[in-house]
């Protein structure tokens, strides 16, 4: 049975009036808001955006075919058929991935022995047809060539933890 | 003209209303057709001045019953095929009612006919002096305050006699006591305790 | 022949009539607009409340620092001309006419409110009646949507919202009889009328019918903490569930809002004064603050409209028995108990009766 007290409480609305008192308090506080095309929050060299696979300096690509990211992958993004090359080597004949399946945990890039899977910190991308969500080979290559200045900064400042 | 109009619209449509109610297939457009059937008769009465009456049948029998009357409607699982087999069977029994009420309306209608107009061109006139609520509440409270009282209270009877039968305490029932969780206080819930910290070794 | 010139070879009746017509076309006008820019409000509100901006892009025309005041209208195009889905085994008939049944009530209890002391479209005896009449039905859409759409989800937000507005309706229509008792008419602008002078609000003497009052059209209008019937952690969105476009903003946004406006209305009509201005008795007559007018009416809901955000943004939904119990066992006992306080008060010739 509740007391006295808590009934005239209940009535006269004394809790929920502090309730209403303290959100109209905070209505009126300065506002967390960015204004996000305009404003940027900051962003960490880690960050684990769009992928893309790397070169050597001499134009090489870095990626040996070895499919460790496809096995570690852990969404069954990565799909990787492999070839002997022209000179000999083992590459890639096919290397997609399907962002619509990818979670970005990162474990393609730890895998890889030779960084040539890499996630870059390009967060704002978009597909307007179905099938753009497959990253195809080429499509990697090119966001890694495109990019590579930007990247090799990034990896070079995480190393050191590395 | 505007009003003969409109009292031959809101007849045609009672009319198709109610038999909408019966013959509607499905048991939530019979109702949604009774809902109609009340709106066109509301409007009737308003046609005749009574807009008391007409707003109180809106109030009630659409605002609440017919919406508890949905509300029990639309949970039920008929069976219409197996509902219309007794329908050859108990035709005649509904004919024969329904010409007894046809004769019983005809006997008002035609024999009372001097009563009944008498009756019918009272009303208007009062309610066009005093307001249609005013003259009804006035009989209501002096002329037949016993009666309504009565009838107030025989109503209250079958409230409470309708919650004893439906309302009984299943033994093993569980249920929550809400008033109960709502008087709760921190005290009942929270309890502070001090823990001596660990010494470092 | 001009159109004025048409006009003045009406008779007198048409022209009667024309002006009605307006007038309704008008009013009907206002409310809508005032819908769409209560969409906005409510998200600015809530997003003050919560520590954000709110909507702050869509200009009206392109026009400079008008950033979010057209993001209505962009609403308003986006689901006109999003695709309406009916849902297979839903009944169509009643699907697609639930949203209409929905939009009747909300637009014609319009018709009795005293906007200022000469401006009320319909000035009926039985206005108060007639706001009752007409709030009641507001539940049609609702359960009809809900059943009409063939989905558990729709059906049990229709049940609860059946429920729930049944339940408050008659704590509703308690506090209307305390109201009804103090000015002793069922006319809207008499009861306004009656509120007149220092002290003379409804609200004074009837504090706890207000507050049932306010809080039931809380309820009644399915707004949070009582949005049980759409309930989106439990039940996806409730009645709603399937409606999608035009039909969404039929059932869901107009009529719900149109009823908040309302609901905001009524309070400030019935317990603060409508149209009468805070200051009437206190300034004296004279004073150009104590006129009546429509813009005071305006301030009450403006007020009361903020007050529906406010809750939103404050209180934690209720749990569905607890709606029940707050409707039936507190609310409507607390009305009885307090129009039998006010009869005592009307029999000693306490307060306003004392003349």
């Amino acid at each position: 049975m509740p007391s006295v007290k808590s009934i005239t409480k209940t009535l006269l609305l004394t809790e929920l009036l502090q309730g209403l008192a303290l959100t109209f308090k905070t209505m009126w506080k300065p506002k967390f808001t960015v204004y996000y095309p305009e404003e940027k929050t900051p962003q960490s060299f880690r960050y684990r955006g769009l992928h893309a696979l790397r070169r050597y300096a001499n134009g090489e690509e870095r990626c040996i075919a070895c499919k460790l990211c496809e096995a570690v992958c852990p969404a069954l993004a990565i799909t990787i058929e492999s070839d002997v090359s022209d000179d000999g080597t083992r590459r890639t004949t096919r290397y997609d991935i399907d962002l619509f399946k990818c979670i970005y945990c990162g474990f393609c890039e730890e895998a890889c022995p030779v960084d040539a899977i890499v996630e870059t910190r390009i967060h704002e991308y978009h597909m307007e047809n179905r099938g753009e969500n497959i990253m195809t080979k080429d499509k990697l290559l090119a966001v890694g060539d495109r990019y590579e200045g930007m990247i090799a900064a990034d990896k070079a400042q995480d190393a050191a933890y590395r | 003209m505007l009003i003969n109009i409109l009292f031959y619209v809101f007849s045609a449509t009672l009319i198709g209303a109610a038999l909408g109610v019966v013959l509607a297939r499905n048991s939530v457009h019979s109702a949604m057709f009774l809902v109609l059937a009340f709106f066109t008769s509301s409007g009737l009465w308003l046609l005749m001045g009574a807009e008391f009456l007409a707003i109180v049948l809106v109030l009630v029998y659409v605002g609440a019953v017919m919406v508890l009357f949905l509300f029990v409607v639309m949970m039920l699982d008929i069976n219409t095929a197996q509902m219309r087999e007794g329908f050859t069977r108990y035709a005649p029994l509904g004919l024969v009612i329904a010409l007894i009420m046809i004769a019983e309306i005809a006997y008002v209608v035609y024999y009372r006919h001097l009563d009944l107009n008498a009756e019918l061109l009272v009303a208007p006139t009062t309610a066009v002096a005093v307001s249609n609520t005013k003259s009804l509440g006035a009989v209501l409270y002096t002329q037949y305050a016993y009666p309504f009282q009565l009838a107030a209270v025989l109503l209250l009877i079958a409230i409470v006699a309708a919650i004893t039968l439906t309302m009984r305490a299943r033994p093993n029932l569980k249920k929550q006591d809400i008033s109960a969780q709502v008087a709760v206080g921190k005290a009942d819930r929270l309890q502070i305790v001090q823990v001596a910290s660990e010494k470092r070794p | 022949m001009s159109l004025l010139g048409l006009y003045n070879s009406l008779a007198v009746s048409e022209q009667v009539a024309l002006i009605k017509t307006v007038q309704i076309i008008g009013v009907l006008l206002a409310v809508v607009i005032c819908v769409a820019f209560m969409t906005l409000a409510e998200r600015k509100v809530i997003g003050w409340i919560q520590g954000r901006i709110g909507p702050n892009r869509v200009t009206l025309f392109g026009i400079p620092f008008t950033e979010g005041l057209g993001q209505p209208f962009a609403d308003v195009v986006k689901l006109l001309f999003k695709e309406i889905i009916l849902p297979a085994n839903a009944d169509k008939v009643l699907f697609l006419l639930a949203p209409m049944i929905a939009l009747v009530p909300a637009f014609a209890t319009w018709a009795v409110v005293p906007f200022s002391p000469e401006f009320v479209l319909a000035d009926i005896d039985a206005g108060l009646l007639y706001v009752l009449a007409l709030t009641s039905l507001g539940v049609y859409g609702i359960i009809l949507a809900g059943w009409a759409t063939n989905s558990k989800y729709a059906l049990l937000g229709a049940l609860r919202s059946a429920a729930q507005i049944v339940a408050y309706e008659i704590a509703m229509g308690f506090a209307l009889v305390g109201v009804l008792m103090a000015s002793g008419s069922l006319n809207l602008s008499d009861i306004v009328r009656s509120q007149a002078g220092a002290l003379g609000w409804n609200v004074v003497w009837l504090a706890p019918l207000a507050v049932i009052y306010f809080i039931s059209g809380v309820a009644e209008t399915n707004r949070a903490p009582f949005d049980v019937a759409e309930g989106e952690s439990e039940i996806v969105a409730g009645f709603h569930v399937e409606y999608s476009g035009a039909t969404f903003a039929t059932l869901f946004a107009l009529p719900e809002y149109a009823n908040m406006i309302l609901i905001a209305t009524l309070t400030s009509v019935m317990f603060f004064g409508g149209w009468l201005s805070p200051f009437d008795g206190y300034l004296g007559a004279g004073s150009l603050l104590s006129q009546p007018s429509f813009l005071w009416l305006a301030i009450k809901i403006v007020f009361f409209l903020f007050c529906f955000l406010w809750f939103r943004a404050t209180f934690p939904r209720y749990r569905y028995d607890q709606i029940m119990r707050l409707g039936w066992k507190v609310f409507i006992p607390l009305t009885l108990i307090w129009i039998f306080v006010e009869g005592l008060m009307v029999y000693w010739h306490i307060g306003p009766w004392h003349r």
